[in-house]
């Protein structure tokens, strides 16, 4: 019986998904080494505490709440030091994080701290005797790499959507706890986060991704993108990066290998013709759709269903068909 | 190109189309010129000494093969050069050193004599000297890889340290924090915009949805994002160049591999998808199958 670890990570004083997640994998862990307890860190300015019962609901038996006025945003060596410190007088056995950009951010860090190593961005693992074994995605996507973590603690992070958070409520005791440092002493400082755009939706929660490319032929086409995303009601906007090194929509935006690498439900690609890059990004889609006017481009060897043509009468065809079929 | 104002983010800099090395260093010399004498040199008489860890990782573009132990790839064909972010890292410290200069740039590399081809590119496009961390091997396990290079820099005086925010093919995006946490320094990882002035920075990261602002003090240890700058090409003049530049070769002192790879796979390919039919007719055909086969409609 071993105790895990779980990040639970939080912005603007709400839990992220990945919070949720980290914490089911930490269950995971726990129940398939005999049932140990889920020790869940939540850090945040005063009243994150709050949120303690949403991580006992799936699985966390222990939240773990450092609440200060200087932790309202990241800040990498207060967090770091701190998960250190949990996991030292915890005694875990291994620790979750979510793979975004503050776990990947924040795991090596404390990785470090305890000197051991890190198993990046896993998206299934198992506890194997002395090892952690799990598998990760290298070389943009085209291999499957299989790792073995040995040392305690085992520090992973997970691949946000890998691991679905489940219902397992817990009685979730509170502990609260200093941070380990403090915060005033720590020499980065994140001054400001901006939000991007109107974005309600994250791609990395969305369900459902509407993503265009170059043969949308100029950036104000993207409303064609936009309101098919609009039509599904859970869909979220993506692009290739020719899109946006083009400046016609932002960075944080960009599908593909040197961006975001995303796996929805259902993932729409419009004039888009399917480079080796973009196709990095959005290969583990469950289900993908492409319409492009090249009957012989890329895209449609990775389509599950493909519609060849000149997208500017396809695509407003579709969203209405779409609103339809949705309204029923 | 409008008139540049020195003190500008870096990423300002980035002439996208250009990729001329000479028009670049040339127009750049000439704000730090410009800039020196209006008293607006964002580091006056600071020059910037910065190390860039790069690695060599096999051409993504080509078709990957796994060898017979099940465990690594098959070389063979394999086309090699620097990983695409370290190329970007490359890039920032050369803008940060031609704007700041006399500064010192120093490409790092760990690995076998193969690597001494990646650090000479990074010659050739302006670096100043390298070193090569010699190992047989890359460790997979990016904690032993950064306590080879924690050892390197530790004595080294730099005043930045710079790496790609990842290397694209283990994907592990650890080094750099890890190599941070080894050697006290702040760090910021997948820093998309960066500004460095007066023995501090500014910079920017990308997060899910929205963007983080932080300031640091130097030294410290980056990791770069895309969007800082675009690495300029090794000019025929920057070729010839590296030959005589001084690359040192040392044993890597890497620390205990507690991450190993056990099997390789390739992904399952997507069964065939099909064409459900031409132009706008195809639509409810489309919106059907969307609904009654893949039910996610």
């Amino acid at each position: 019986m071993a105790h895990m670890f779980a990040f639970a990570e939080s912005r603007g004083g709400e839990l992220r998904k990945s919070a949720l997640e980290s914490v089911a994998a930490a269950r995971q862990a726990a129940d398939s080494t005999g049932g140990g307890e889920v020790h869940a860190l939540l850090i945040g300015a005063p009243g994150i505490g709050g949120k303690a019962q949403d991580l006992a609901k799936v699985g966390a038996d222990v939240a773990i709440v450092v609440e200060h006025a200087g932790l309202e945003r990241y800040s990498p060596e207060v967090f770091a030091a701190t998960a250190a410190a949990v996991l030292k007088a915890k005694g875990c056995r291994a620790a979750f994080f979510g793979a975004t950009a503050m776990g990947k951010d924040l795991a090596p860090r404390v990785a470090a701290t305890l000197g051991v190593s890190l198993a990046s961005d896993l998206t299934s693992f198992a506890i194997d005797g002395d090892a952690l074994t799990g598998r990760h995605a290298t070389h943009t996507g085209k291999i499957i790499t299989t790792l073995r973590l040995t040392g305690t603690p085992a520090v992973a992070t997970i691949r946000p959507g890998a691991i679905k958070a489940v219902p397992n409520a817990k009685a979730g005791a509170v502990e609260t706890m200093a941070p380990a440092m403090d915060p005033a002493a720590a020499k980065v400082v994140v001054t400001a986060i901006g939000a991007k755009g109107d974005a309600k939706l994250d791609l990395g929660d969305a369900p459902v991704i509407v993503s265009g490319g170059r043969g949308l032929k100029e950036a104000g086409n993207f409303k064609l993108v936009e309101e098919l995303a609009a039509a599904f009601g859970n869909a979220a906007v993506g692009a290739t990066r020719a899109v946006t090194d083009d400046g016609w929509r932002d960075a944080s935006t960009q599908i593909g290998q040197t961006g975001r690498i995303v796996s929805p439900e259902l993932y729409v690609a419009v004039g888009i013709s399917g480079a080796i890059q973009h196709l990095a990004g959005m290969r583990t889609s469950k289900v993908i759709v492409a319409i492009n006017r090249d009957k012989d481009a890329p895209i449609f060897k990775v389509a599950d269903y493909g519609i060849v043509g000149d997208l500017f009468e396809i695509v407003p065809k579709l969203t209405e068909a779409v609103k339809k079929a949705r309204s029923h | 190109m409008g008139t540049p104002r020195l003190g500008c983010p870096l990423s300002t800099y980035v002439e996208r189309g250009t990729g001329g090395e000479v028009e670049l260093g040339r127009s750049l010399a000439n704000r730090a010129f410009r800039g020196y004498f209006r008293g607006r040199n964002p580091n006056p008489g600071n020059p910037v000494k910065i190390a860039v860890c790069i690695k060599r990782v096999p051409d993504m573009d080509g078709r990957f093969t796994i060898a017979g132990d099940g465990k690594s790839l098959d070389q063979n064909g394999l086309k090699f050069d620097i990983a695409d972010f370290d190329g970007y890292a490359v890039e920032v410290a050369l803008q940060l050193n031609e704007k700041n200069a006399p500064g010192e740039s120093v490409v790092v590399s760990v690995g076998p004599d193969g690597v001494q081809e990646t650090l000479r590119k990074a010659l050739g496009m302006g670096v100043d000297r390298a070193i090569q961390l010699k190992a047989d091997e890359v460790p997979f396990d990016g904690s032993a890889i950064a306590a080879a290079l924690a050892a390197e820099l530790k004595e080294g005086g730099y005043d930045l340290i710079l790496f790609g925010r990842m290397a694209t093919d283990s994907a592990n995006q650890s080094v750099a924090p890890m190599v941070a946490q080894m050697l006290g320094l702040p760090c910021v990882t997948a820093v998309s915009k960066l500004e460095i002035a007066g023995g501090k920075g500014q910079a920017e990261r990308q997060l899910e949805g929205a963007t983080e602002s932080v300031e640091f003090p130097l030294p410290a240890v980056l990791s770069i994002d895309e969007g800082v700058a675009r690495p300029r090409l090794p000019s025929l003049k920057g070729i010839m160049a590296a030959k005589k530049k001084p690359l040192e070769v040392k044993p890597a002192q890497l620390g205990e591999a507690r991450l190993t790879v056990t099997k390789l796979e390739l992904p399952a390919e997507r069964p065939a998808g099909r064409i459900v039919g031409e132009g706008a007719d195809a639509v409810p055909e489309l919106v059907r199958l969307l609904h009654d086969e893949a039910k996610v409609l």
